[in-house]
């Protein structure tokens, strides 16, 4: 393949480790459009998430090659980005010339196995380990929750750092069944998944009830803990919507959970078919029900949260980065400055619950910048 | 992660995990051991189609070979239940209720109601349904609507290894008497089925494909031929939303209705012979309930109101074809109509 | 006072008696009360076969199991099944054994082990030996009995039942109780044996045939097959001769019946009446002693009708429930 180091080309993603194809359904600039880094330029579906494809390079957009409604490979040329000074002939024959790298070619090899497993005292857990090199970082989903919800970061965050992600008891293809001790237990059981996998001083990323968790391991483990970053965090307030926890527990079938589910993002239409099929695939397993049950039960304390760590966080050292999605409807984004002068606070526009999926980019970045990647 | 295996290797395997967990789950059958009392080997073979191979040796005494009686044996394993065991009584072929359908008809289907609510049969009957194995009338039947049409009974029609195996389980779960139908052209097919344990609530569609145009209702193999003939549409820029009734009785209205109110066309598929059909029945639901979602006419794709054929070249007819199904949905949704 | 001649003690034997008088006396009243056209549908009266009812069952305790017949109430009395119950399932009322929804056909109370009375002719076979199934693998040594008349005793169900209990060894006991009609038919015409247990032979059960209205015959023949089964000795086959003293159901005119038959079983050949005879002829007991059962039984069913005849009826709520556990 001709490289050409004024051109950038937009490609079709890999959001995670089975994608291999997606749909385009919109484009969000126009030929000739000025873009800027982290810039949404096209929307993009696969099998499990819709998804908007953001600048990797800045310039003016010079071609749209990838068409509304068709589907491509991963790695497909969609568009190019250049500069003005960029001759059109030039343009012309880098879209001529290229070529779609096979699926995987570059992947494989370097990471292995797709997901990993380990037993401990707690039981089997499952995890994915992206990344050589650089700082630790450890990646804790929330409830109801697994390792694929770091779909969109995983990868970005590997580029720089040795990633790890695992499912928490009770979720993902991890052991159903719940150490008793709610929050505490499950920071347990993280110290235990960091000792196994001699994980030393390490960044902890943690989401919702997995911020909560990423503290109480910084708390009891100080040492362990190099930073901390809590998206949409638990453990920082009272306030949380019962009703979802209750609702996502309870819904067995697709009609029950949609609303539900719709509820941890900012736009309800990314919320696809199979991303409820995978939920309910999960919310179908042995012990979930019951695993589901009982950690809400110790999590919360009469439709509010049961244990605030924000004050006990004084004697931890570490860095404190807090991000939210503006319009989070699961725990309110006012919880972010719960830790003003303690923290650096985050709140971004346009995105829910589930922010670290929504604005992956822009999530990507802070994370990054916080570890000193 | 994902793993792959077949429709009857997660049938195995849903007979497996719920033997280890209760005790009282048993399998009966004819040749399901294979070779009972026979000089050579036994378990080497696991019946017909090797569904249940390896489970008596985890399992002994569990898994009774019968001898060529189907009326006592299912009935037994109707007796059994209502005893408080969960039998599941494997009775070949579809085909083969005629020589025992009282014990299903007015045995199994009746306890509950006409004993005032007191009973309780928690039995499995599988059976192989379906056409394209070239075995002709006696063996080739799909036979659902026979069942859908008893009250007290449940009848489920998986599409696939990953729902044959949660809609297995669940059968067994179930306190009432379950009809399985496993389509004997899908026990080769794999799909993604995790290992652990799961169970796929009854009365519960699934849809497998999301389309604006037009709503394809089917079940069994005939979702297979509906996914193809989506895609030679989609090629014409028609989309079509497939739903997977997976389970007959009970079934899911509020997703067929849901879809219907979507795409306000109607084209229903079955592999049963169309009168007083799961075609029929799903057309006149919609009909009745969504009369004035519809832009057009239901339209019913079924086998022919004949036998199953033998020979290859008219089993291939019979069966509903994936060119028949997009014909249907041409006949309501012409191409002009998507541009 | 003499000793006791016979096998069962004093208060097992006015058990009995209690147990045959009650079946009796419940269906003689239906017989009269059925004329009054206040019971819906069919009903197919035991009287004249109590002895083979009774005599089975004073064997067997809740965890055996029995599978029915149409002509079931002397079955479910017998089993211990509730007399004010079946008393209102037969007139369709809500306080009926099944909510008034199976009627005389299909009065069932799984708790006392009575997997029901049964419509279909010969389908008791195939669920007893489900019965005996399950209580294998429970290991309690319960057992399971099909009743079933000469006529149904030539359902294929039947035949298959009793090769599948002897390959499988199960604890089923195959009782054919053989009045002589299958319905208007003659055992004579309907079935080309001569003995019962020429087919129990054919499919390698031990087979006995006795008078069933002899209660002590009955007794003991079923006793012995009972306990063989409740360790592990297989299955066996009871042939019970006994006569209906009414027609196949109520409103039957019995035109096929020699004239002057019923008549005459009624004076020579009431198992009952033998049975009170043979106990005061030992001087067991005394014809006070049963006067007193007489009348308990007496009272117990006018209560039964009264209460049934009082009782409410279903609702049209109660029409689509019950169908399913859940659906």
């Amino acid at each position: 393949m001709m490289t050409d180091q004024r051109i950038k080309p937009v490609v079709m993603p890999k959001w995670g480790l089975s994608m291999a194809e997606g749909r385009i359904t919109g484009w969000l600039k126009q030929p000739g459009d000025r873009i800027a880094v982290g810039d949404e330029i096209v929307e993009v579906e696969t099998d499990k998430f819709a998804g908007v494809v953001e600048a990797g390079d800045a310039g003016i957009l010079r071609r749209v090659v990838g068409e509304k409604d068709a589907i491509y490979p991963v790695k497909a040329l969609l568009g190019v980005i250049a500069d003005p000074e960029v001759p059109e002939t030039d343009v012309e024959a880098y879209v001529a010339g290229y070529v779609t790298p096979a699926a995987d070619d570059d992947d494989d090899e370097v990471a292995g196995p797709a997901y990993e497993f380990l037993d401990t005292a707690a039981g089997r857990l499952r995890y994915a380990r992206r990344g050589e090199g650089g700082e630790a970082v450890v990646l804790v989903h929330g409830f109801g929750g697994d390792l694929d919800n770091w779909l969109f970061n995983i990868d970005a965050l590997a580029a720089k750092a040795s990633v790890y992600a695992l499912d928490l008891p009770g979720h993902g293809q991890s052991t159903k069944t719940m150490p008793a001790g709610g929050v505490a237990a499950l920071a347990g059981t993280v110290i235990a998944f960091m000792d196994a996998l001699c994980i030393g001083p390490a960044h902890l990323v943690g989401h919702s009830l997995g911020g909560a968790i990423a503290m109480q391991v910084a708390i009891e483990a100080p040492g362990r803990v190099k930073s901390l970053t809590l998206i949409g965090s638990a453990g920082l307030g009272t306030e949380i919507n019962a009703g979802y926890l209750a609702g996502f527990v309870a819904a067995a079938s697709r009609r029950d959970l949609k609303p539900v589910v719709e509820q941890l993002f900012a736009d309800p239409k990314l919320v696809t078919r199979q991303l409820l099929e995978d939920v309910l695939r999960y919310k179908r397993l042995d012990g979930v029900e019951d695993a589901l049950r009982s950690l809400s039960s110790q999590f919360l304390d009469d439709g509010r949260q049961g244990g605030v760590l924000a004050p006990r966080l004084e004697g931890v050292e570490a860095p404190v980065l807090v991000v939210w999605g503006e319009e989070d409807r699961i725990i309110p984004a006012a919880h972010a400055t719960a830790l003003d002068g303690r923290a650096r606070a985050e709140v971004i526009p346009g995105a829910g619950h589930m922010v670290q999926m929504e604005k992956a980019s822009r999530v990507n970045e802070l994370i990054l910048g916080h570890i000193g990647g | 992660m994902a793993r792959k295996i077949s429709m009857k290797q997660a049938i195995n395997e849903a007979l497996d995990l719920e033997m280890r967990r209760d005790p009282t789950v048993i399998v009966m059958g004819e040749d399901i051991v294979g070779g009972a009392g026979s000089p050579g080997e036994e378990d080497a073979w696991g019946g017909v189609l090797g569904v249940t191979k390896g489970l008596h040796a985890k399992y002994p005494g569990r898994l009774l070979d019968t001898p060529l009686s189907e009326s006592a044996y299912i009935g037994a394993a109707i007796g059994a239940a209502a005893c408080g065991m969960r039998p599941v009584a494997e009775l070949m072929f579809l085909d083969f209720m005629g020589v025992c359908f009282d014990q299903i008809l007015n045995q199994a289907a009746k306890f509950k109601y006409m004993f005032g609510g007191k009973a309780r049969t928690p039995v499995v009957i599988r059976a192989m349904v379906g056409a394209g194995f070239r075995a002709a009338a006696q063996h080739s039947q799909m036979l659902t609507p026979v069942f859908t049409h008893v009250p007290g009974l449940k009848v489920i029609c998986p599409s696939n290894a990953y729902d044959a195996k949660g809609l297995l389980i669940q059968a067994i779960r179930d306190d009432d008497p379950v009809i399985f139908c496993e389509h004997k052209n899908l026990y080769g097919l794999e799909t993604d089925v995790p290992a652990e344990a799961y169970a796929i609530p009854f009365g519960e569609a699934n849809v497998v494909r999301e389309g604006k145009d037009v709503t394809i209702v089917s079940y069994g193999l005939t979702v297979h031929r509906a996914f193809e003939a989506a895609e030679k549409l989609a090629r014409d820029r028609i989309e079509a939303e497939i739903v997977d009734l997976r389970t007959l009785s009970p079934i899911d209205w509020d997703t067929v209705i849901e879809s219907v109110e979507n795409t306000g066309r109607l084209v229903v598929v079955d592999e049963a012979n169309p009168r007083c059909s799961i075609a029929s029945d799903v057309a006149a639901y919609v009909a009745e309930h969504a009369f004035g979602a519809l832009k057009a006419a239901p339209q019913m794709v079924t086998a022919p109101h004949t036998p199953v054929p033998f020979t290859p070249v008219l089993e291939d007819l019979y069966v509903p074809t994936a060119d028949a199904i997009a014909a249907a949905v041409s006949r309501i949704a012409p191409r002009a109509m998507a541009a | 006072m003499p000793g006791n001649p016979f096998p069962l003690d004093k208060p097992d034997l006015l058990k009995a008696y209690r147990i045959m008088r009650t079946i009796r006396e419940f269906e003689e009243r239906l017989h009269v009360e059925f004329a009054k056209g206040d019971i819906p549908g069919f009903v197919h009266l035991y009287a004249g076969e109590e002895a083979c009812a009774t005599g089975i069952m004073m064997h067997l305790t809740d965890v055996d199991r029995i599978a029915s017949t149409h002509r079931g109430h002397g079955h479910c009395i017998a089993k211990g099944v509730d007399v004010h119950e079946m008393m209102a399932e037969i007139y369709g009322k809500v306080t009926g054994a099944c909510r008034g929804k199976g009627g005389s056909m299909h009065i069932a109370d799984l708790a006392k082990g009575m997997m029901g009375a049964n419509g279909i002719l010969g389908a008791g076979a195939p669920l007893a030996c489900g019965a005996g199934l399950a209580a294998k693998f429970r290991g309690d040594g319960g057992v399971g009995v099909t009743f079933f008349g000469d006529g149904a005793s030539n359902q294929g169900m039947v035949l298959e039942s009793m090769n599948l209990a002897a390959v499988w060894n199960l604890p089923v006991i195959f009782v054919v109780e053989n009045n002589g009609y299958a319905e208007s038919t003659s055992v004579e015409y309907a079935t080309a044996v001569d003995s019962y247990v020429d087919r129990a032979s054919g499919f390698g059960l031990p087979g006995v045939t006795v008078d069933g209205t002899d209660f002590f015959a009955v007794h003991e023949a079923a006793g012995e097959m009972i306990r063989r089964a409740r360790e592990g000795g297989g299955p066996a086959l009871l042939e019970c001769r006994m006569i209906r003293f009414f027609g196949h159901f109520e409103g039957d005119a019995q035109t096929y019946k020699a004239a002057g038959e019923n008549e005459l079983n009624r004076r020579n050949r009431d198992c009952l009446k033998m049975f009170a005879a043979r106990l005061r002829e030992a001087g067991v007991v005394s014809a006070v002693e049963l006067e007193m059962i007489d009348k308990d039984v007496e009272s117990l069913i006018e209560d039964a009708v009264v209460s049934a005849k009082a009782a409410p009826l279903p609702t049209a709520h109660d029409l689509t429930t019950d169908v399913y556990v859940a659906y």
